[in-house]
């Protein structure tokens, strides 16, 4: 990603003795790489990055909310659906109003976008190891077990991400029976995502692959008699996985929404655990009263979140694309 | 060209065999069959004496392929839920799911055309902006959130469109339709909207950034040249050469129609076989999860073999030999 901007020392004429050039740090190379001067140069990239800090931001503080919903001692039912503040009957603590178990929507939202971006990111974590590691055995492996991958992610592909996540969701329940803590939910939440998402990532590092194992660094590398498990990780994947990080960026995004759909539906974060998708079922039971702040609030924080994150991902994939700008 | 089609449907029957054996293997996953059958008090000799009459003895490949064979006549096995074969649950609902995704489809199409034609001929002024916009909204509004606001607007609010259910139907044969009533029709209109908006996005931004590479090419400025009309350069020859990747992408697309039906049809509980799996999900009912599996899998490859086809019949170019379209 980052260019090599160290100054070629071979060809330029040097007048005189200067104190030996140092490596430029990290953080110089990167604010001297391409990318960042096209993230400067894109206004909406720039404002999606902040957007999208702002929520990461908003669910690491989400302790300092002003009530915790998830203890029951804080709750009081008298305070139950009181309508957002400005309104006639806004009551004062309660900026955003109250579901129906007096809990503080801002203080639920608060905690719902840290479950819902604690699931997506680990959800795209794992299907990015997963299909990370398919695709390098396989592009770099080729014959018949480049063949079994490929073959599987064929199936795999078949299958809309929210159908395998509601199976796995499904095959799940029946064998703890119905009984499962939240921890285990949100186990089961990551584990569905990862296996619905893997076969993207398998695609792009398996065709990088391909190309990076013909080139001569790798020859000499087997030459010197590297072993294969460290000529993959160590040579390899770092030149095959810049297309990884765009894909990320997206799918992050669609992890946020399939755990939101999913929780929506009533196959993922219970009712005391609530994310921002749990919050808008909840807010959903009360929309036809008239209530409509409970499903409000969370439903815009949900769009806004992977509209940022969206733009992000739009923008850094058309960055890392070296066929474009 | 029937090298091509043999390959297809070898290609078809490997996915459908490794989908059977993934749906048959759910049905080990959740214990012994059964268990499920049989009282608590039944003996142990009468379990064993089931076990061999249901053929749960056999080797698993037998049963496998067992089970794969009464699939393709028809047989699913009896839903656990509501006692019933799976298969009559299916034909009850499957015309409320396929009227339903055909009315999202045609919404899909021909609002993504037109706008996405729009958008690439007017590039540059608000309107296009606009619409890339809705178009960008329209991607990152998750598919139930888009069903509640539409039901909160036009239902709750206005009050002009019903916010659940298919309205009156009427039989004809095994069908029950929606077309012919107008309660019919009109409950169609927000989850057709609703099921179909992500589609209408994807093919709008595919026809504009088609549109805008095909304007640019030398026979349509030889068009111009030859003094022809802009609406017939526009719609005779730009659009024409547009259609083949939607015509790909909308097909590849009809499987996550059926995906996001499940969601949709829960959302305004419209009687399909979306809200079935779901409800076989929560109330974990295997065989109508398997069933349902297979036929998602089915309509996968039906559907991947006819966009290749409609590519000979769109594009004279493209001959089909020895499986590569070139």
């Amino acid at each position: 990603m980052a260019t090599d901007v160290t100054p070629d020392l071979a060809t330029a004429p040097r007048p005189a003795p200067v104190p030996a050039v140092k490596a430029p740090s990290l953080l110089a190379r990167a604010l001297d790489s391409d990318l960042w001067h096209s993230f400067k140069r894109s206004k909406l990239a720039v404002v999606a990055a902040i957007g999208t800090l702002v929520f990461l931001l908003a669910a690491l503080l989400a302790n300092l909310a002003p009530q915790d919903p998830f203890d029951p001692a804080q709750l009081e039912l008298l305070n139950s659906r009181i309508p957002p503040l400005w309104s006639a009957e806004g009551q004062a603590p309660f900026l955003l109003g109250t579901d129906d178990q007096g809990r503080d929507i801002l203080s639920a939202i608060l905690h719902g976008l840290r479950v819902s971006i604690i699931v997506g990111g680990l959800g795209v974590l794992f299907s990015a190891s997963l299909g990370i590691t398919l695709g390098l055995v396989a592009g770099y492996v080729g014959g018949a077990v480049d063949a079994a991958i490929m073959r599987v992610a064929d199936v795999q592909l078949t299958f809309p991400a929210i159908l395998i996540a509601l199976l796995v969701d499904g095959v799940a329940k029946s064998i703890s029976g119905g009984q499962m803590s939240s921890g285990a939910i949100l186990g089961v939440l990551v584990l569905s995502i990862g296996l619905s998402f893997w076969v993207q990532y398998a695609r792009t590092v398996r065709s990088s692959v391909m190309v990076e194992k013909n080139k001569d660094y790798v020859a000499a590398a087997r030459l010197i008699g590297l072993s294969s498990p460290k000529i993959m990780l160590r040579h390899v994947l770092p030149n095959a996985i810049g297309p990884v990080f765009a894909i990320a960026t997206i799918n992050f995004a669609l992890a946020i929404i399939t755990e939101a759909t999913l929780s929506f539906l009533g196959s993922g974060m219970p009712d005391t655990q609530p994310s921002l998708g749990t919050l808008i079922r909840i807010g959903n039971r009360y929309l036809f009263s008239g209530e409509w702040w409970i499903a409000a609030f969370p439903g815009l924080t949900l769009a806004l979140l992977v509209l940022a994150v969206n733009l992000l991902g739009d923008w850094l994939r058309d960055a890392l694309n070296p066929r474009l700008s | 060209m029937i090298a091509f089609l043999v390959r297809r449907v070898i290609q078809a029957v490997g996915v459908f065999l490794a989908v059977g054996i993934i749906a048959f293997s759910m049905f080990r996953f959740v214990g012994d069959p059964v268990n499920q059958i049989v009282s608590i008090d039944t003996p142990y000799e009468e379990r064993v004496k089931l076990r061999a009459s249901l053929g749960l003895d056999d080797p698993i490949p037998l049963q496998i392929a067992r089970y794969i064979g009464r699939a393709a006549t028809g047989d699913f096995g009896i839903s656990y839920q509501f006692r019933q074969p799976v298969s009559a649950l299916f034909a009850e609902r499957l015309p409320a799911t396929l009227e339903l995704a055909f009315c999202a489809s045609v919404f899909a199409m021909v609002f993504g055309i037109v706008l996405g034609v729009v958008a690439a001929l007017r590039r540059g002024t608000a309107l296009a902006g606009t619409l890339e916009t809705v178009s960008l909204l329209g991607i990152s509004l998750p598919t139930f959130l888009i069903g509640i606001l539409l039901i909160y607007v036009f239902s709750e609010t206005l009050r002009w469109l019903p916010s659940f259910g298919r309205g009156d139907v009427v039989r004809i044969g095994g069908w029950t339709t929606g077309f012919l009533t107008w309660s019919g029709l009109k409950a169609l209109v927000l989850p057709s909207i609703t099921l179909g908006l992500f589609q209408m996005t994807l093919v709008m931004r595919l026809v504009r950034a088609e549109m805008l590479e095909v304007l640019r090419t030398d026979y349509i400025r030889f068009a111009r040249a030859r003094g022809l009309k802009t609406r017939a350069i526009h719609f005779g020859h730009a659009l024409k050469n547009t259609l083949i990747p939607v015509i790909t992408i909308a097909g590849l697309q009809l499987g996550s129609v059926i995906a996001f039906s499940i969601i949709t049809e829960t959302v305004f509980q419209w009687p399909g076989m979306g809200f079935l799996f779901l409800q076989a999900v929560q109330n974990v009912d295997i065989p109508i999860m398997a069933a349902y599996l297979l036929l998602v899998a089915f309509i996968f490859v039906v559907i991947n073999l006819s966009v290749d086809l409609l590519y000979t019949a769109v594009d004279p170019r493209i001959t089909i030999s020895g499986g590569r379209a070139t």
